[in-house]
């Protein structure tokens, strides 16, 4: 008879669900029940919204629990391993119970998220054991040349995840025709865009495929050397990370002479960034890493010819590492059969925000945005209308709901003013002001401009300043006209990738939502009563229940009303700060 | 008219620095010499004392050779470097695109109300410093704070306020 397995997801965000103390109740009554199951923990499979997962495989199937907390991990302990009766209300997926967050899995096709959540990340058996290192066994044992493999990549269509979109094959090989004694891989593991968690989720999922793709590319570019420059925020990866490294170098898939080729040697060293989002650029990072403050510099020379410590140097992001290995085992073709014309195989996205089932979803390039959202997302959250999706972070854009049919491939998104970016996709609803996003974003990017160009430096501030002040109810005519200037300016006069986006935000959402900008300036209201300053708050009599809370909370006593009487507020005293609407536990304080 | 060029003094490390900074040697000892050493040195020292004190600065410049100016640029470009003492407990919340449309902001006003400080200060009782920061990549349990090395997610500025409260109820026994 086959041992009952139970595996409990431990990524970041499991943990912050409390997969921690779950997995902790099944170790004790394993323990103090003497029970005959093994235990072992996996990384995030992509289904945040019902965290923590814990699976449970045994004889009959596999079954996947969702929001499984200590009482519920009793009673699966109870109920399906000591008398194998499933319990189908916190099922989630198993072959045998239809559940209906089924969907979220539909459509799907896992290639960089190959095993993310279906191993044990510390266990270097548990990879091999999937098809892991197979990639670069195929290269040494058939002898294929530097050349090919770099043809290899080409043929497969794989474009630069990180952003950029740049052919990865092409890259590799504008760094391998240069000559030189050292040259070097580095994984850019520095995932900065607010919204995005793909890399995290990755690392702290299948380390060894990306360590598994820097060895290939190491190969096929002939460098010695790679690092993985990841951000401080992600402990647990750079944990996973460190034992990946210690156990590939124990196997001797790290080292000298690597898998019995002679000449072939290649170790990698992490590098803890200490914090800044202009360290996603190449040179910035390069900098970064030399020790020095992260600005990047013009190009050329680019990396591929003079990069870190002025040697030839590859850099991709961990995406795109990790879909390498599957493509030299399983064969370019393959990749280069899914996808759109230009844009070929899949991209893993990161949703979140205003959906229904926000999580990890990796999907073959070409769906359109309203599948992701509606077939895999379930749709907007709380009955709400949807409005817009933002896409690429700070330097991308808001796509509208009228475009929502529009392909996800980098050429159709980029048409839209958004960019394919690292993978973050932010649903928003008709509750989000899009002038306060648009904000949000030029905050970020003032904050991290490196300060080196005086167009983004000083430009992205003006424009944060107008925002802000048209979110607060003092836009002024021409306005909107100043912000386009702006943009148009910063996008021209900057050296890097930060600059020349940074006004992206702006510029979506005054394309596609110009009239909420108007509505801001000349009306002063917010459509989306999102804007606190733009509002007017009135109590609803018949809801008021008389319970003081907010007169109490009221920082300028504007609202009065005695002890179960229906309050009121004193419009010409109320500065507008929402204290009465937080506090009120009925919903009467109403916004319009 | 002619330029005066002001002699910079040499600095020499201080002879009793406030705090005791021989911790410190053995990690200068494993950088010393290495290329691309500076900010793992300043990441070192950080995790020594919490924070860069001037004085580790100096030492840092005397015992490597580093230029001072390149670690102080260095200390002040990047969000991870602290130069004053951080309180205790390090409250991180999350400000990222989905925590912002989540309304994280109401609940970092609340917070930064009740413990009356402002972004990126530390409380009079030294028990906590409560920042804002990008990501903390756990977008899908918007909105999210760190508090230390864990993580709170699915917050309402109610339930913040009462982990704060707790924290500071256990730490006064």
């Amino acid at each position: 008879m086959k041992k009952t397995t139970v595996i409990v997801g431990l990524g970041s965000c499991g943990i912050a669900a409390g997969a921690g103390k779950t997995f902790s109740e099944f170790q004790r009554i394993k323990a103090a029940d003497k029970l005959d199951f093994e235990l072992k923990k996996t990384s995030c499979v992509g289904m945040c919204f019902r965290e923590p997962l814990v699976e449970i495989i045994d004889e009959s199937g596999s079954y996947l629990y969702g929001q499984i907390d200590p009482a519920k991990a009793d009673e699966i302990i109870e109920k399906h391993i000591k008398n194998f009766s499933p319990i189908p209300e916190y099922i989630v997926q198993s072959e045998k119970f239809p559940a209906a967050d089924q969907s979220f899995f539909e459509g799907q096709v896992k290639i960089a998220l190959r095993n993310c959540g279906y191993m044990d990340p510390e266990n270097i058996e548990e990879y091999e054991a999937r098809n892991g290192y197979a990639a670069i066994r195929k290269i040494a044992n058939n002898y294929i040349k530097p050349d090919q493999v770099i043809q290899m990549v080409i043929d497969s269509g794989l474009r630069g995840r990180g952003g950029g979109g740049f052919s990865t094959g092409m890259k590799w090989k504008f760094a391998r025709n240069y000559d030189a004694p050292q040259k070097y891989v580095i994984c850019n593991a520095d995932e900065g865009d607010p919204g995005a968690f793909m890399d995290r989720s990755i690392l702290e999922g299948d380390p060894h495929g990306v360590l598994e793709g820097m060895i290939i590319c190491g190969y096929a570019i002939g460098a010695s050397e790679g690092y993985i420059y990841c951000r401080a925020e992600y402990p647990l990866a750079i944990k996973r990370l460190n034992i990946a490294i210690e156990q590939a170098r124990q196997k001797g898939y790290l080292g000298k002479n690597l898998f019995g080729m002679e000449h072939f040697n290649f170790d990698i060293k992490i590098k803890e960034g200490a914090g800044a989002f202009v360290c996603g650029e190449e040179t910035a990072l390069i900098a970064s890493i030399e020790g020095r403050r992260g600005m990047p510099r013009r190009r050329p020379p680019f990396p591929a010819q003079s990069g870190l410590w002025k040697s030839p140097t590859n850099i991709n992001n961990v995406e795109t590492f990790v879909n390498i290995p599957w493509i030299i085992f399983t064969g370019p073709q393959a990749y280069a059969a899914m996808g759109t014309e230009k844009s070929k195989g899949t991209k893993v996205f990161a949703l979140t925000g205003k959906i229904k089932h926000g999580g990890l979803v990796e999907v073959p390039m070409g769906i359109t945005i309203k599948d992701i959202i509606y077939k895999l997302g379930g749709g907007i959250a709380d009955g709400k209308k949807f409005k817009a999706v933002q896409l690429g972070g700070p330097s991308g854009g808001c796509v509208p709901e009228y475009l929502s049919h529009t392909q996800v491939d980098y050429d159709s998104v980029n048409a839209t003013g958004a960019i394919m970016g690292s993978g973050g996709m932010v649903v928003m609803d008709e509750t989000t002001c899009v002038v306060d996003i648009a904000r949000f974003f030029l905050d970020f990017t003032q904050k991290e401009s490196c300060g080196k160009c005086t167009f983004c430096r000083i430009g992205t501030k003006r424009m944060l300043e107008i925002l802000t002040r048209i979110t607060v109810g003092e836009g002024r005519e021409g306005d909107i006209e100043l912000l386009e200037e702006l943009a148009h300016s910063i996008k021209d006069g900057s050296l890097c990738g930060l600059g020349q986006t940074a006004p992206n935000p702006v510029l979506t959402t005054l394309k596609y939502f110009r009239d909420e900008y108007e509505a801001h300036i000349r009306d002063k209201k917010c459509p989306a009563l999102s804007c606190k300053k733009l509002l007017t708050y009135k109590v609803d009599q018949e809801k008021c229940t008389g319970c003081m809370a907010c007169t109490k909370g009221c920082p300028v006593d504007a609202i009065e009303g005695g002890k179960r009487e229906p309050h009121f507020i004193l419009q010409e005293v109320c500065i507008k700060c929402g204290v009465c609407f937080t506090k009120c536990k009925f919903g009467a304080i109403q916004l319009s | 008219m002619r330029v005066k060029r002001i002699a910079p003094e040499p600095i020499a490390p201080i002879a009793e620095p406030s705090v005791d900074l021989s911790p410190m040697d053995s990690l200068i000892a494993k950088y010393k010499g290495r290329q691309g050493n500076l900010i793992p040195l300043l990441q070192g020292t950080q995790e020594l004392f919490g924070f860069i004190p001037r004085e580790a600065f100096l030492k840092l410049h005397h015992d490597t050779g580093l230029n001072l100016s390149e670690l102080y640029g260095v200390a002040t470009f990047y969000a991870q470097f602290r130069l004053t003492p951080s309180g205790k407990h390090i409250i991180k919340m999350c400000h990222g695109t989905a925590c912002h449309v989540q309304s994280v902001t109401a609940i970092t006003d609340e917070l930064l109300d009740f413990l009356d400080v402002k972004d990126g200060e530390t409380t009079d009782d030294g028990l906590f410093t409560i920042e804002t920061v990008a990501c903390l990549g756990c977008c899908s349990l918007a909105p999210v704070m760190m508090i230390d090395e864990e993580t709170h997610g699915k917050l309402t500025p109610k339930e913040a306020l009462k982990i704060i409260k707790e924290i500071r109820r256990n730490e006064a026994l």
